[in-house]
């Protein structure tokens, strides 16, 4: 349990024992627990499933087994710019995997990781509804469409 | 209970309302195969080899996982319910690491086993495959997940039997493995090395790491003088590696098989049995005379000691400090046998013969070290012991029978039973009664310790005292009874655990045996345990003339200073994931 408290602000610890707390004797409330530990750390680190492991009597083999099973969770920290290139039918027809492409050679990261500077992440999503404007790509919750491989590196400096 | 009638394949049936299709159709002598089955442990309806056809249900159904009713009309043998499963099973060897000849597992593999069965001659669904690394970080197991065929036997034992909770099921969809968490080795996980999962593997995904190379390099070093002894549940099991029955007793070819080996001297791992229950006895009587920690629980497990020390730190003082038998026996071959024979110890390689993968862990053990030297230098698990004689071209079936070579070969009844559940309890108390009350008594078959029960409760009277005392087989049972005792719902003077479910002689090193069969095969050896205690002329370890003498010429006393020093040991507190990076 010590080890979280070496990587992680009390503040944010105390807010995931909050949520323990709240939900621990609910049936089916681990996945929950999980959602929520993703929200404050931003991912979930080893240090913050041995917590949730600890506080709710929970195996870790049990919660690193849902980590890995829902894309949903992720165990790496994501950039400061989440960048989420969706592969959905209708974006992927339209190009969209040679948009990520692109973006893996100017970011010079793969699908799932962080540049070193901490500054982009890269995901490919599902489809993320906009499929009139296909390809599309999200950064931080604001949409690009109409995407060609071109545009990737102005959109990029725009977060410099 | 309740009955329904059912027909399975036109044959009328009436079965307990409280049965699976698969339950009934056993009954009704009809086989459905199944892979990922485990009864009790793990019914999950995962590798869906078990489909048959109900009349009104429109998809096939898992028989393992679904329940009869009244009136069900089941079909366990349409052309549909063949071509399905036989898919089913194409898709799992489609995923499978199809190397069986170089497989530990092959020619007791059950994937093997129903590839033959279906008739499969061909795999139509091949595709890329992950090469996955094999994980040989633990000292006692090896992990291959090229050969995972994900039906989580292993992983139900693991954690709902055993509670150890080492390993899950990580990932999704083809990227699906089984492994401990963060992708560590089993070294960095709660594993205790007790092999149960070994034993639940239908393939060869998990198995012991080998020393049987070792072995044979030291036999055919000139220098070295190699000792091997042989644990009790051994003799129960190793004949049927050879086809012999469940529970033959092959002491004797089994001594001769060794000596064939070329071996130097063959021991019996009992006789260190007798020693340790003189001095665990002894220990037990001071911690009742002198008011020490009590419970007073036994550890002649390693893979209970493993336990208790990643989950139950704070038992660890109620640990008795003696070493396991045939550390125990390591330690008297390198000193008392080494200079009453004018043999460098260094010279010696002891090699234990055990029904445990644990013991292969705890052979490296720091707290086991002494005067530099390791206790013993090699543990052959009964099923690594099998291969050497096959190997070797030795008839075991047709061996004659051979004594165990003496000064160390000497064995009492008491030693034997060691093997099952109860049995340490039941061989301490037949020696602790006998010092209390200071005579022969004659009334020493202690049944209340007897039998597969997971905990088992008895007040014993010794010399007008009472005696509580538990017996607890499986770390998931020492966990019921900790608890217990933790809560303040019970008090005991003295337990036992055993780490594997029955006992050593259920050990995650014994022979492998399709999972059905296994009510049979722990009843067999059980039976076979307690025989050969019947057969002995001895049954009391203090009774043992050669014990006698190991204490007259060279420990002198029990619990005394030779024995500190090279029977007893310590444990420590061990983190559940000891990240090593």
């Amino acid at each position: 349990m010590q080890a979280i408290y070496e990587k992680f602000s009390e503040e944010n610890i105390n807010k995931l024992k909050k949520v323990i707390n709240q939900l621990k004797d609910t049936d089916g409330s681990l996945i929950a627990v999980m959602n929520e530990a993703q929200e404050i750390f931003g991912y979930l680190p080893i240090e913050v499933q041995q917590f949730i492991s600890e506080e709710m009597n929970v195996p870790l083999t049990e919660i690193f087994g849902i980590a890995t099973f829902y894309s949903r969770f992720t165990l790496k920290p994501s950039g400061k710019y989440k960048i989420g290139v969706c592969l959905g039918t209708a974006c992927y027809v339209k190009g969209s995997a040679m948009v990520l492409d692109k973006l893996k050679e100017k970011l010079g990261i793969s699908v799932g990781d962080v540049t070193g500077d901490g500054k982009f992440s890269l995901e490919a999503t599902r489809c993320l509804g906009a499929c009139g404007l296909a390809p599309v790509m999200m950064i931080n919750g604001e949409v690009f469409g109409r995407l060609t491989p071109d545009d990737v590196e102005d959109i990029l400096k725009k977060f410099d | 209970m309740d009955k329904v009638r059912i027909t399975i394949d036109g044959i009328p049936a009436e079965v307990p309302a409280n049965y699976t299709v698969l339950q009934a159709a056993k009954y009704a002598n009809i086989e459905i195969p199944t892979l990922c089955y485990l009864e009790e442990i793990n019914e999950i309806g995962a590798c869906r080899l078990c489909v048959v056809e109900i009349k009104g249900v429109r998809n096939l159904q898992a028989s393992c996982v679904y329940p009869v009713s009244d009136g069900m009309e089941i079909y366990t043998n349409t052309p549909r319910v063949r071509e399905a499963r036989r898919s089913n099973l194409e898709l799992i060897l489609s995923a499978h690491d199809r190397s069986c000849l170089t497989c530990v597992r092959s020619g007791n593999c059950e994937l093997q086993d129903l590839s033959r069965k279906f008739g499969i001659d061909e795999i139509r669904f091949m595709g890329e495959n992950i090469k996955y690394q094999k994980d040989e970080s633990s000292p006692s197991i090896v992990r291959d997940p090229n050969k995972c065929v994900l039906c989580r036997r292993c992983v139900a034992t693991c954690n709902n039997v055993q509670n150890v909770f080492a390993i899950g099921m990580v990932n999704r969809g083809f990227k699906t493995i089984v492994a401990p968490s963060f992708g560590r080795g089993l070294n960095e996980s709660p594993c205790i090395s007790c092999g149960q999962c070994i034993e639940a593997c239908p393939v060869g995904a998990i198995y012991e790491k080998d020393h049987t190379k070792m072995v044979y390099d030291a036999l055919l070093d000139e220098k070295k003088y190699v000792v091997v002894q042989t644990a009790p549940a051994v003799r129960v099991a190793l004949g049927e590696e050879f086809g012999m029955p469940y529970g033959s007793i092959v002491t004797g070819k089994m001594v001769s098989a060794l000596k064939r080996l070329g071996f130097d001297k063959v021991f019996d791992t009992d006789f260190a049995a007798d020693l340790t229950i003189i001095e665990e006895g002894n220990e037990l009587l001071k911690r009742l005379n002198e008011g020490g920690k009590l419970p007073m629980i036994t550890s002649c497990s390693p893979g209970w000691i493993n336990y208790c020390e990643r989950y139950y730190p704070e038992f660890i003082d109620n640990l008795s400090t003696c070493k396991s038998p045939h550390m125990m026996m390591g330690a008297i071959i390198k000193s008392y046998f080494a200079e009453k024979e004018g043999i460098d110890p260094k010279d010696i390689f002891v090699v234990s013969i055990m029904p445990c993968t644990a013991k292969k862990y705890e052979i490296d053990r720091p707290q086991m070290i002494v005067d530099g030297m390791k206790d013993v230098d090699a543990v052959l698990t009964t099923r690594e012991l099998a291969r050497m004689i096959k190997q070797s071209g030795i008839d075991f079936v047709n061996l004659p029978d051979s004594e165990y070579d003496n000064p160390l070969g000497e064995s009492s009844g008491a030693g034997v039973i060691f093997g099952a559940t109860g049995g340490v309890m039941e061989a301490a108390l037949r020696t602790v009664a006998d010092i209390v009350e200071g005579k022969d008594i004659e009334n020493f078959e202690y049944e209340e310790v007897r039998g597969l029960e997971g905990i088992k409760e008895a007040k014993i009277d010794i010399g007008g005292k009472e005696i509580k005392i538990a017996v607890a087989n499986g770390t998931g049972n020492a966990k019921k009874l900790l608890d217990k005792i933790k809560n303040g719902e019970a008090e005991y003077h003295f337990i036992e655990v055993m780490g594997c479910p029955g006992g050593c002689i259920m050990g995650g090193g014994q022979p492998i045996h399709n999972p059905n069969e296994k009510d049979l095969v722990r009843k067999s050896r059980l039976k076979a345990i307690y025989e050969a205690d019947k057969d002995l002329p001895i049954r009391k370890s203090h009774k043992n003339p050669m014990i006698t003498k190991l204490y007259e010429e060279f420990l002198i006393s029990p619990l005394g200073e030779k024995s500190h020093h090279l029977l007893h040991t310590t444990y420590s507190k061990k983190d559940l994931y000891p990240m090593n990076d």
